[in-house]
């Protein structure tokens, strides 16, 4: 492989032939428990700050300031998981999130699908210029649109029909799920020049003579490619959904541009150390105009716990997913 | 039967121009008539009245108050542009690095490309802005933070100091790699798109070139040079190219962008400023884009 060859075939005087062998052998071995050591330290760095947020989930108050333990608390506790989902009002929270990122994804996938197709297989007046146009979509920043998009979204009015039929200035869709539903549905959403990307690329390298059977039997465009195409596209189609879902769920950009007030994770997170600041005091049983403060020390490990319980779902789906998740990156054609 | 056959062509397009429809109307509608409307926003000052708002022309001038008159925005540009130059070689380098290591053979190869894939998963800026101020809340403020940082990292970076310049590096080098060793963390999270990229390219390198190599008395070294990267250069253009977006999405520029315009109200400042930020991002990616396709190999 790459530049693991050191076991290369050197061209050697018999008797020296043994001691080759032997040397080999001790550079295999370093090579290896150098590239242990490697892997192993890469890994800590990224696991280390998620063990500590697991750590400081299940510590108790009293342990904070014990200097001598180290990761494992010494009284374990299931209150902070509890204090920062009342905090975060954390189930309700949870449902609507993932609702909502569950049918953006789905509608980003499909646009983004029918999209990819379209560029692969069929030439039209203008394809290869609507493709460029494509790439173009994914390096023009967001910001730029910015300003625009909220105010469109703010009266919403399709090709002015609103005012053609009622006389007024449109329908304002902020603080409403259906900026992000529309940009989604018309493959105009995060990232969605990428998706389109990796569809194309990956529909082209799919045979012809399947579609043409299919044409031969006589099912439609769309038949065929419901039917046919799509079914073959498994690994694009999850390489899609994972980064579309993880990065709508992520996502702070478009969420605070266009529903600033919805019950999102993302925006909820954002917005978290400042709420536990205030939320703590009243929930411990003090008077809202107590003046009481929480320990800011405990008010950072509810923020941590918030934090943790933030990502949970991304880390539980991504347990079941990374074997796809990777493999089929692989296969996709991201590379062409 | 003539008719037939021409229509026949016709209506594949037409088919296809079914297929992109969504994409199309989305397009028009929500990313090139924007576009427009920016350019026209930031000649103007804009005002919002109730049910929409009016536009006044006033020529460049939000473009000169952008540059001249807000008191940090070229500063911040300048800044991010400096930040990427420095980000853009590390995480490129991590990314390829950690690609060839990942696609060797080893025991655990599975659990290890989980790990190197989670920071992708949980790249989350608001986490990230959640977790500062938790530790600013531990800290007192954001100066001890930055005082705790240092302190606590100091002594690493003293013997790393040392040991580098003890070799002969010359100064320069030694504060590039200084930097990215106390930034791993951050390297390492903002480079997971990148190893999949790379790692999917080393998959389509055909084994039987490192096998001819081998036989022809190539070492690991010599068949890396000559073969590993020859073969993914072209992917090396386009992981540049994401990185340098991707490294300007989160940065202090589109935050400067977002306050003006919605803190402040000044929508037509805040267009101008979009403006510089994507012709400056524009001009990165040609100069960058230029250079390197003159060096990239395409089989």
């Amino acid at each position: 492989m790459a530049a693991s060859g050191t076991d290369r075939m050197v061209v050697v005087p018999k008797q020296n032939y043994h001691m080759h062998r032997v040397r080999n052998k001790t550079s295999d071995l370093l090579y290896s428990i150098f590239r242990y050591a490697l892997v192993i330290g890469i890994s800590f760095i990224i696991l280390y700050p998620l063990f500590l947020k697991v750590s400081v989930a299940f510590k108790d108050k009293q342990d904070i300031y014990n200097p001598t333990i180290y990761m494992i608390p010494q009284h374990f506790t299931l209150d902070n998981i509890r204090l920062a989902a009342q905090v975060m009002d954390y189930l309700p929270l949870l449902a609507n999130t993932l609702l909502f990122v569950t049918i953006t994804t789905l509608l980003t996938a499909m646009s983004c699908a029918l999209a990819g197709y379209g560029f692969a297989r069929f030439s039209f007046p203008g394809s290869n210029v609507l493709f460029v146009l494509v790439i173009l979509t994914i390096l023009v920043p967001t910001s730029t649109l910015m300003v625009p998009m909220y105010l469109h979204f703010r009266s919403f009015d399709f090709l002015g029909i609103i005012q053609l039929f009622t006389g007024t200035n449109g329908i304002n869709l902020l603080n409403t799920y259906w900026p992000s539903m529309i940009t989604a549905a018309t493959a105009g959403g995060l990232k969605a020049g990428l998706f389109i990307y990796i569809f194309r690329q990956f529909f082209k390298g799919m045979p012809k003579e399947i579609e043409e059977a299919a044409l031969i039997d006589g099912a439609g465009g769309f038949k065929t490619f419901a039917r046919i195409m799509l079914p073959n596209a498994i690994s694009p189609l999850i390489t899609v959904i994972l980064f579309s879902f993880v990065w709508q769920y992520n996502d702070t950009f478009y969420s605070a541009l266009f529903m600033s007030e919805s019950p999102l994770i993302s925006l909820k997170v954002a917005s978290l150390p400042a709420q536990a600041n205030q939320l703590i005091p009243q929930l411990m049983g003090f008077g809202s105009n107590s003046g009481i403060k929480a320990d800011p020390n405990y008010v950072a490990m509810i923020v941590d716990t918030g934090i943790l319980l933030a990502i949970a779902p991304l880390i539980i789906l991504y347990l079941f997913v990374q074997r796809y998740f990777v493999e089929s990156i692989e296969r996709s054609g991201v590379v062409g | 039967m003539r008719t037939i056959r021409l229509s026949l062509r016709s209506r594949r397009a037409l088919l296809g121009l079914a297929f992109i429809s969504p994409w199309l109307l989305g397009f028009i509608f929500l990313f090139a008539t924007p576009l427009l409307q920016s350019i026209r926003f930031s000649l103007s000052n804009l005002s919002v009245a109730p049910g929409g708002y009016v536009l006044e022309y006033v020529g460049f001038k939000n473009f000169k108050d952008a540059l001249l008159v807000d008191a940090t925005f070229n500063r911040i540009l300048v800044d991010s542009v400096g930040a990427m130059v420095l980000n853009v070689p590390m995480i490129l380098f991590f990314s390829l690095f950690t690609a060839t290591l990942l696609n060797q053979k080893f025991r655990g190869r599975t659990l290890a490309r989980a790990i190197f894939f989670l920071p992708v998963i949980l790249a989350s800026s608001a986490v990230a802005a959640a977790e500062s101020a938790g530790l600013i809340n531990l800290m007192g403020d954001a100066s001890a933070v930055d005082a705790s940082a240092d302190g606590g990292a100091s002594f690493n970076v003293v013997s790393i100091v040392r040991m580098l310049a003890d070799v002969g590096l010359p100064m320069a080098y030694v504060d590039y790699i200084v930097e990215a060793i106390m930034r791993i963390y951050e390297i390492i999270s903002s480079s997971g798109v990148q190893i999949l990229i790379f790692l999917a390219a080393l998959q389509s390198v055909p084994g039987s070139m490192y096998e001819v190599a081998k036989i022809e008395g190539a070492t690991a070294y010599e068949s890396f040079w000559k073969i590993t990267f020859p073969m993914v250069s072209p992917l090396i253009l386009t992981n540049v190219i994401y990185t340098i977006i991707d490294s300007f999405a989160g940065s202090p520029v589109t935050q400067a962008i977002y306050q003006t315009a919605f803190k402040t109200q000044n929508f037509g400042l805040s267009s101008a400023m979009s403006w510089l930020y994507t012709l400056v991002i524009g001009l990165v990616l040609i100069v960058v884009g230029w250079v390197l396709s003159r060096r990239v190999h395409y089989n």
